[in-house]
């Protein structure tokens, strides 16, 4: 950062203007959440809305309150976490495993194209009774529903990302007699590097999706499964507290992601 | 005179496809010499850069002998640097490829980036660079592996006139001074003037010697006094006319 005073009057007051922009960006996204809910309180305690359909923050809170009081707050938050980490961790190691093994040979590539295309257009919620055959109704259903939410996003994009390297680094690498593991080392999976976060990026959403659902169908905790208990008994409070809770946490490791991000783009540019 | 660092022995190489197939070269023979600047011109699509790509034994031909003594170091039209390792980083590549990267091959680098200056860029990303000198850096990644030929396909044609007019003069400069073979393929005409010993000119597709001609300017090396020197332009009449005849 150069000192403001070797900057002429016009740059600093372009700076202050874009501080100030940010300020006001910053004052509108807390204003209106803020907003939102003072609204969502006002209109269930003026009696505009019916709290037992809307629930209320304050009720929100309470619920949260005494979850955490009876002591399954983080019982539930654990187990959806560590679900969605684990079927997350899987889905990115074996789909970037199967994305490199369908790079180095296009034989296998060309035979499973059509089962991958398949098993992308099919719902994976189809295999919910099958899952819990096989799986029981503990965490490894959901974890396999996780995974198989995930894995072939990862491979088709990990792959589209693979195939795109540039053709003139290739010839060039070939002419300099370079093996094909070398040009996978050297060129191949650093020019994928920007993919690999982007598909970090869509892989944490699919696997959200695919632990609550995995929670949806068969599960005892967790707060997909706080959500579906709560609809069932018509607690709507649990189930907005879950929720809330739920985009608290996806918010959270999305904004890890861009951490990682931050810090793998700076370590390959020092 | 000298030794024959590479010939090719009535070349034929035909790419097959789904739909076909094409003989982008037939009854192929040439040869350079050691220390010899070889320029190769011919019509678009004839076959110039498989021509390049069976002298450095990325593709088998068909029919015929290609002989290659020694190594080659390849430049292409774009500078292929890779963005992400610095200048210094994209000069070490080729030796890293084979192997080579001991402490001597890596001082030898970096002192021809010296003498060339690129010295100051060394730890700079190829983004930070222009035009002209991401050029000069991949001319000297593919010198730093030290190559017995360096294979040049079109590799000022990126660049617009100014530039590439200067990097014409750097490369000729640096190729004269490290005493390198090249065999150079340009669809430039005065491009191959000014640069080369010889100038083969190659027929349409599929591609065969058509002409060949040694450049007798003496001892005048440097591209710009070429282009000023009385021979140019005759030169450049007679290969124009034998390029579209
Ligand atoms: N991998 C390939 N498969 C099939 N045909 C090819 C392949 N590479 C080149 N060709 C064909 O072979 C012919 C010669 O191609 P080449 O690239 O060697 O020509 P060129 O003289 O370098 O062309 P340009 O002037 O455009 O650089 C062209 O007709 C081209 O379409
Ligand atoms: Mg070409």
């Amino acid at each position: 950062m150069k000192h403001t005073e070797t900057f002429s009057a016009e740059h600093r007051a372009f700076l202050k203007k874009r501080r100030l922009r940010l300020a006001l960006v910053w004052t509108l996204r807390i204003g209106l959440l803020l907003g939102l809910l003072i609204l969502w309180e006002l209109s269930t305690r003026l009696g505009w809305a019916d709290p037992f359909l809307t629930s209320s923050p304050s009720r929100i809170a309470q619920t949260i309150a005494s979850l955490y009081e009876e002591g399954t707050l983080f019982y539930h938050i654990g187990t959806t976490l560590w679900e969605t980490a684990v079927g997350f961790a899987a889905a990115t190691v074996l789909g970037c495993t199967v994305a490199l093994a369908l790079w180095w040979s296009d034989l296998l590539h060309r035979v499973l194209e059509p089962y991958i295309v398949v098993l992308n257009a099919l719902p994976k919620i189809a295999l919910g009774p099958l899952i819990i055959i096989w799986f029981g109704t503990g965490s490894e259903a959901i974890v396999f529903m996780t995974v198989i939410v995930g894995l072939i996003v990862v491979i088709m994009h990990m792959l589209t990302a693979f195939l795109a390297a540039d053709p003139g680094k290739v010839l060039l690498l070939r002419s300099m007699g370079a093996s094909k593991f070398q040009i996978l080392k050297k060129l191949v999976i650093p020019s994928s590097l920007a993919s690999f976060i982007s598909m970090l990026k869509v892989a944490v959403g699919m696997s959200w999706i695919g632990s609550i659902m995995g929670e949806y169908i068969v599960s005892r905790a967790g707060l997909g499964y706080l959500i579906v208990y709560g609809g069932q008994v018509f607690k709507l409070d649990l189930v907005l507290s879950a929720t809330c809770i739920l985009a608290l946490l996806a918010a959270v490791m999305y904004f890890l992601i861009a951490l990682l991000e931050k810090l793998l783009v700076k370590n390959a540019e020092s | 005179m000298k030794d024959t660092i590479l010939s090719f022995e009535d070349v034929k190489l035909i790419y097959h496809t789904v739909r076909g197939e094409t003989v982008a070269t037939e009854g192929l023979t040439f040869s350079v010499e050691e220390g010899e600047f070889v320029a190769i011109i011919g019509p678009s699509g004839c076959g110039k850069s498989t021509l390049l790509s069976l002298a450095a034994g990325l593709l088998t031909p068909s029919e015929g002998t290609v002989v290659r003594r020694g190594s080659v170091g390849y430049m292409l039209q774009r500078d292929e640097l890779f963005p992400w390792r610095t200048i210094e980083k994209n000069l070490f590549l080729p030796l890293e490829v084979k192997k080579k990267l001991t402490p001597d091959a890596k001082r030898r680098a970096r002192a021809l980036a010296e003498k060339y200056g690129l010295g100051d860029f060394l730890q700079s990303y190829p983004a930070q660079l222009s035009g002209g000198m991401r050029q000069r850096a991949a001319l000297i990644r593919t010198l730093a592996a030290e190559p017995d030929v360096l294979l040049l396909d079109e590799p000022f044609s990126a660049l617009d006139y100014q530039t590439r007019l200067n990097v014409t003069q750097d490369v000729s400069e640096i190729i004269r001074s490290e005493g390198k073979t090249a065999l150079l393929i340009t669809h430039d005409i005065s491009e191959a003037i000014s640069l080369a010993d010889r100038v083969i000119v190659l027929t349409g597709r599929p591609a065969r010697v058509a002409h060949v001609h040694t450049l007798d300017f003496g001892a005048v090396t440097d591209p710009l006094r070429r282009r000023e020197n009385g021979q140019f332009s005759g030169w450049f009449e007679l290969l124009w006319k034998e390029l579209n005849a």
